[in-house]
């Protein structure tokens, strides 16, 4: 009984949570839309902007300010801290593992966007208008819907290792390798490669995302121009080329932008399936080893502070593409 | 988070668990102030209070949450407290968190010294009360005592504790064999040098794991901490903790070389799992395990593994498991044990905190919560008989000793830099294949000046 | 023209779209037949088997004894079968004087992740209205500064932002809390992809009821909503998606209390100490997938359609 009253009454909270929420936005838009003709322009580009911009300022741009200035500071305590320059740069930059940690990154942020993208398209593409579509990209999607706990106790399932002659192989992996007569391998543990295994589990759960965003928008390509291409004698991979791809870009540079923002911010996976072991650790990872597990906030603040300028060429690009857009239209 | 697992003593033996899970759950809604037929008159001294409630924060979760919560419905019961108990795996991690933004839970069970002493450096633990310290003195040895203390100020009593540095074994496979408890480090070496005779598929003398997520390797300085504190003595010990002696000094050199014999010898691990390289790649969890399959004989790992052996297997000198401590380096030596344990720190000075502070470091809290099985205590008020188990009878036996020499885990001791860090990788990278010199020269370096 | 009359012409020219891509259904068949040839079937069909075996294995694997986990591969399931359902009733049953059994769990998830849903995808279809329809000097800049905002690793956001809930407005550790926090971490994103969607609508609609004398309230309700209504459900599942299965916020936010804190905290939880436990992950990595699933089918023709208009213009 307990649980049902239990039950009510957070149900109760949500209800409430949600009314509240759909009052106070529409209070605001009506209020807006009542508003004197003189300035009503302002008052309603406040009332659409501001919500979000207020959240926004209090979540994510005050911790980003206080960030990168914590950067320049020793670690945080209860009794203060002090400017130390550029000390935690330079700490980072002479920490051998530290070169490792933002080499690793880079490879994951080259590889994730692009493998997860390609797979995602050609997936989209061979199964577009198939019998059993759906099924297909539920598959493929399943991964999404796993959280990041699950998904390490999945792959070790698969990569698990265990030396030939003492056990039974529990990964799949390495049962294939030993069924083809090859010798079964620590996959996590031997770096550099161990970094492109931890890759293929990311690679999987955004290869779903990628998929089910290109196989709308592949569908949003007028039939009738690929039509007219097959007429003009393109071959099917030139009518891909040609009219399908520019047909999509913009929701490819979507799917990439997304992906390398998200594979930037990993650290759920390394931290589930090695712990940053073997040279596997990347920048987010690291950050938060050092931040909290150690308490060392201004390794750490330095740590967000590149990762902040990694991601700037692509904001750039994304500048640029959106500024064509605007002359388009 | 793994960082804590290990140091977390055990829950109780499997069978009980659903029992006391079931029990658990009726404490959990007794409601407190209704004193009902307790009997109260050991909680007198902490007062009454009304409708006040306590956050208890920690990394203890599971049974043994559950058994921690039910000693403490008696206090409860008496004083009117409410213990809000808050067990997550990530508190050691979140705790920075929350101090650091003024939401500080009550109290916290802190599984490391390290992290203590951070914590009261950076000024969020409050001193301990009056009580707390009386309790302390009167219950604990002085070296306990000096981990909860800083600068001469005294903040947190300890909790539980675990003795580590056990070699566990098969009564059986021993018998069977001839095989006798070795009663130096060089009989124990001279003994597997026996054991490779039945070197054959899966089989060597020892099986090892020191696979843990982000901690991987601390099982290995569990090893060397061992070794340092045999072979060398509790002064060096205490000097190598506090950094004055350096990694590559010739005796933790000597003390590495001595687990060196086994654990870098092909022919000694890895039972049930392969060569010397598979150490990283087995989890600590398994680690043991294969003794059970026959595939390896000995396992060293602290008194907590109890709880990994699983359902229906028994651990006592006669059952299908047992456990002798490391030996000295030579007879007579005087006994010396390695061990872990937690403390509870303040964060803020309210009396209802402080009551419940005072009665988890009382003899009457180490007796309601060793009774409900699976963990000891260091105090000294506490009675062995109510153990869960034999193990934990003698663990509990050998920390109350006069002349046991105790030392806790150096690794939980050192800053944070070596300690949960270089010096776990240091072990992983020993392992696999980095020579002696470097990984201690490698290990020096990163140690804060 | 009224705004009413302004929505059904956007209504009518979406569905004259929709009726091309629904008609060209026979003229696609045609083209379907020249474009895919038995090797990209194939190819299909080895893309879904293997990204499908990972958790074919986790399936097998939750009904498999602790002992056979442990010492053989799961495929040997087809050599020996085995079953048991011990793991699924472990995880479902056990309570705890700490912990409530996982259906309390489930219910917060559900309290915590519904409203974390709905709340961003609100304001951002505000705030990306705003973006793409309304001239104002700075948007611009102002977009792409949001857009920039996706970078801030939402660790360094958790200080600051539980110091504000536990100092400034006292909700640290309630479902309130937990909701904020999400919103603000989920719109950046939510606002981006739906400012690609917005922006796409025909101007002509927007103008035609502007001519009108609609102002943008109007317009929002009467043709933003309904025109993007597809999107915000495919981009809503994405955001729910994220929640559910987030560990990192719910466990600063929540305090950790079973009467807040969501599944994957009480997942987490029954792995043990230790690791002990780690034959029930499977099952209970299986009970947490269900409701995610159930939400991606029964929106799952909004996928088709929901982003439909964001790619043609490109």
């Amino acid at each position: 009984m307990e649980f049902w009253s239990d039950l009510f009454e957070k149900f109760g909270v949500m209800f409430l949570g949600l009314a509240a929420f759909a009052a106070v936005v529409g209070i605001v838009l009506f209020l807006a839309d009542r508003a004197p003709k003189r300035g009503r322009d302002f008052l309603q580009l406040a009332a659409f902007l501001s919500p979000a911009l207020i959240l926004l300022a209090v979540g994510l741009v005050y911790p980003a300010i206080r960030t990168t200035i914590l950067a320049f500071f020793s670690r945080q305590t209860a009794n203060g801290s002090e400017w130390v320059g550029l000390d935690n740069f330079v700490w980072m930059f002479t920490q051998p593992e530290i070169t490792i940690v933002i080499i690793n990154t880079l490879i994951w942020v080259a590889l994730v966007p692009l493998l997860s993208t390609i797979f995602g398209l050609a997936y989209a593409v061979f199964i577009d208008k198939s019998h059993g579509e759906k099924v297909l990209k539920s598959l493929v999607f399943m991964p999404m819907a796993i959280s990041f706990v699950g998904a390490g106790i999945i792959w070790r399932f698969m990569y698990e290792y265990r030396e030939v002659g003492f056990s039974e192989q529990i990964g799949l992996l390495n049962q294939i390798l030993v069924w083809l007569g090859q010798d079964p391998q620590p996959f996590l543990v031997n770096s550099p490669w161990n970094t492109f295994f931890l890759i293929v589990v990311m690679v999987w759960i955004q290869t779903g995302f990628a998929m089910v965003l290109l196989s709308a928008a592949i569908k949003g390509v007028p039939v009738e121009i690929i039509e007219a291409a097959r007429l003009d004698g393109a071959n099917a991979w030139q009518s891909f080329w040609n009219v399908t791809v520019p047909g999509i870009r913009g929701t490819l540079v979507v799917v990439v932008t997304t992906i390398s923002i998200a594979t930037l911010k990993v650290f759920d996976i390394v931290r589930a399936m090695t712990g940053g072991n073997f040279n596997t650790s990347v920048v987010a990872n690291e950050m938060y080893t050092q931040a909290f597990n150690r308490g060392e906030t201004g390794y750490g603040s330095a740590l967000a502070v590149v990762l902040f300028v990694m991601v700037l060429p692509i904001v750039l690009y994304n500048v640029r593409v959106m500024r064509k857009q605007k002359e388009i239209r | 988070m793994s960082s804590t697992l290990r140091r977390r003593l055990i829950a109780p033996a499997a069978a009980l668990g659903a029992l006391s899970l079931v029990l658990a759950g009726c404490a959990a809604e007794t409601d407190p102030g209704a004193g009902g037929d307790v009997d109260c008159s050991a909680y007198e001294a902490y007062g009454t209070f009304e409708g006040e409630s306590v956050e208890l924060y920690a990394t203890i979760i599971d049974t043994e949450a559950d058994a921690l919560v039910e000693s403490m419905a008696d206090f409860e019961a008496c004083t009117g407290i409410t213990v809000e108990y808050n067990g997550t795996q990530e508190a050691e991690t979140q705790i920075n968190v929350r101090a650091a933004a003024g939401d500080a839970p009550d109290l916290m069970i802190i599984p490391q010294p390290g992290l203590l002493q951070r914590l009261i450096a950076d000024g969020y633990v409050v001193p301990a009360p009056a009580a707390v310290e009386a309790n302390v003195d009167e219950f604990w040895s002085e070296s306990w005592k000096g981990y909860g203390t800083v600068d001469g100020t005294f903040y947190a009593a300890p909790l539980l504790a675990s003795v580590k540095g056990y070699i566990w074994y098969s009564p059986a496979d021993f018998e069977e064999n001839g095989y006798e408890i070795p009663t130096t480090y060089q009989g124990l070496l001279d003994l597997t040098e026996q054991m490779t005779e039945r070197n054959d598929g899966p089989y060597r003398p020892w099986c090892v794991g020191f696979g843990s997520g982000d901690a991987t390797g601390w099982v290995g300085t569990d090893w060397v901490e061992d070794l340092v504190l045999r072979n060398s003595g509790p002064e060096a010990y205490d000097a190598w903790v506090a950094g004055e002696l350096k990694f590559d000094s010739p005796e933790i050199t000597e003390a590495f070389d001595l687990v060196g014999e086994v654990l870098l010898n092909d022919q000694f691990v890895n039972g049930g799992f392969g060569g010397v390289q598979s150490i990283v790649t087995t989890t600590f969890q398994d680690g043991g395990l294969s003794i059970l399959d026959g595939t390896c004989s000995l396992h060293h790992q602290a008194s907590f593994y109890e709880a990994q052996w699983g359902e229906g297997v028994t651990v006592a000198p006669d059952g299908d498991v047992w456990a002798f401590l490391t030996p000295p380096i030579a007879e007579g030596d005087p006994s010396a044990v390695t061990g872990g344990g937690e403390f509870v720190a303040a964060f803020n000075d309210n009396e209802a905190t402080a009551a419940l502070q005072a009665y988890l470091s009382s003899d009457t809290f180490a007796n309601e919560r060793v009774s409900r099985g699976g963990v000891i205590s260091a105090n000294k008020g506490l009675d062995p008989s109510l153990a869960g188990s034999e193990l934990g009878r003698q663990s509990i036996e050998i920390l109350q000793g006069e002349d046991t020499i105790f030392r806790f885990d150096a690794s939980d001791l050192m800053p944070a830099a070596v300690g949960t860090s270089s010096f776990w990788t240091g072990m992983v990278d020993w392992v696999n294949g980095t020579p002696t010199a470097e990984v201690l020269r490698s290990i020096d370096a990163t140690f804060p000046q | 023209m009224s705004a009413p009359a302004a929505a059904s012409v956007a209504a009518e020219q979406t569905s004259t779209r929709a009726i091309a891509v629904a008609a060209g259904g026979g003229k696609a068949r045609r083209v379907k037949d020249r474009l895919t040839s038995p090797w990209a079937t194939a190819a299909a069909i080895v893309i879904a088997v293997i990204w499908t075996i990972p958790t074919f294995g986790l399936l097998v694997s939750s009904f498999r004894t602790p002992e056979e986990i442990r010492t053989n591969g799961w495929w040997n399931i087809f050599v020996s079968p085995s079953f048991t359902l011990e793991n699924y009733a472990d995880v479902l049953t056990i309570q705890g004087a700490s912990s409530a059994n996982l259906g309390s769990y489930f219910v917060n998830s559900l309290v915590i992740a519904i409203p974390a849903a709905l709340f961003p995808i609100i304001l951002a279809t505000m705030a990306a209205y705003a973006f793409a329809w309304i001239k104002f000097r700075g948007s611009a800049p102002l977009f792409v500064l949001i857009f920039a905002l996706q970078i801030v690793p939402l660790q360094m956001a958790l200080i600051p932002l539980l110091q504000i809930f536990s100092e400034v407005l006292g909700i640290s550790g309630t479902f309130p809390a937990v909701w904020i926090a999400h919103t603000i971490f989920g719109l950046p994103l939510c606002i981006f992809l739906l400012h690609n969607f917005i922006s796409e609508i025909p101007a002509e609609v927007i103008e035609a009821a502007r001519v009108d004398g609609a102002n943008h309230t109007q317009i929002f309700f009467r043709i933003i909503i309904p025109l993007s209504l597809p999107a915000l459900a495919s981009i809503g599942i994405f955001q729910f998606l994220w929640v559910w299965n987030d560990l990192l916020v719910a466990l600063v936010f929540s305090g950790g209390t079973a009467d807040v804190a969501p599944l994957t905290q009480r997942l987490a939880e029954l792995v043990g100490n230790f690791g002990r436990n780690t034959e029930r992950l499977p099952a209970a990595a299986f009970i947490s997938l269900i409701v995610p699933l159930i939400v991606f089918f029964s929106l799952q023709r909004y996928f088709v359609r929901g982003l439909l208009a964001g790619s043609t213009k490109g």
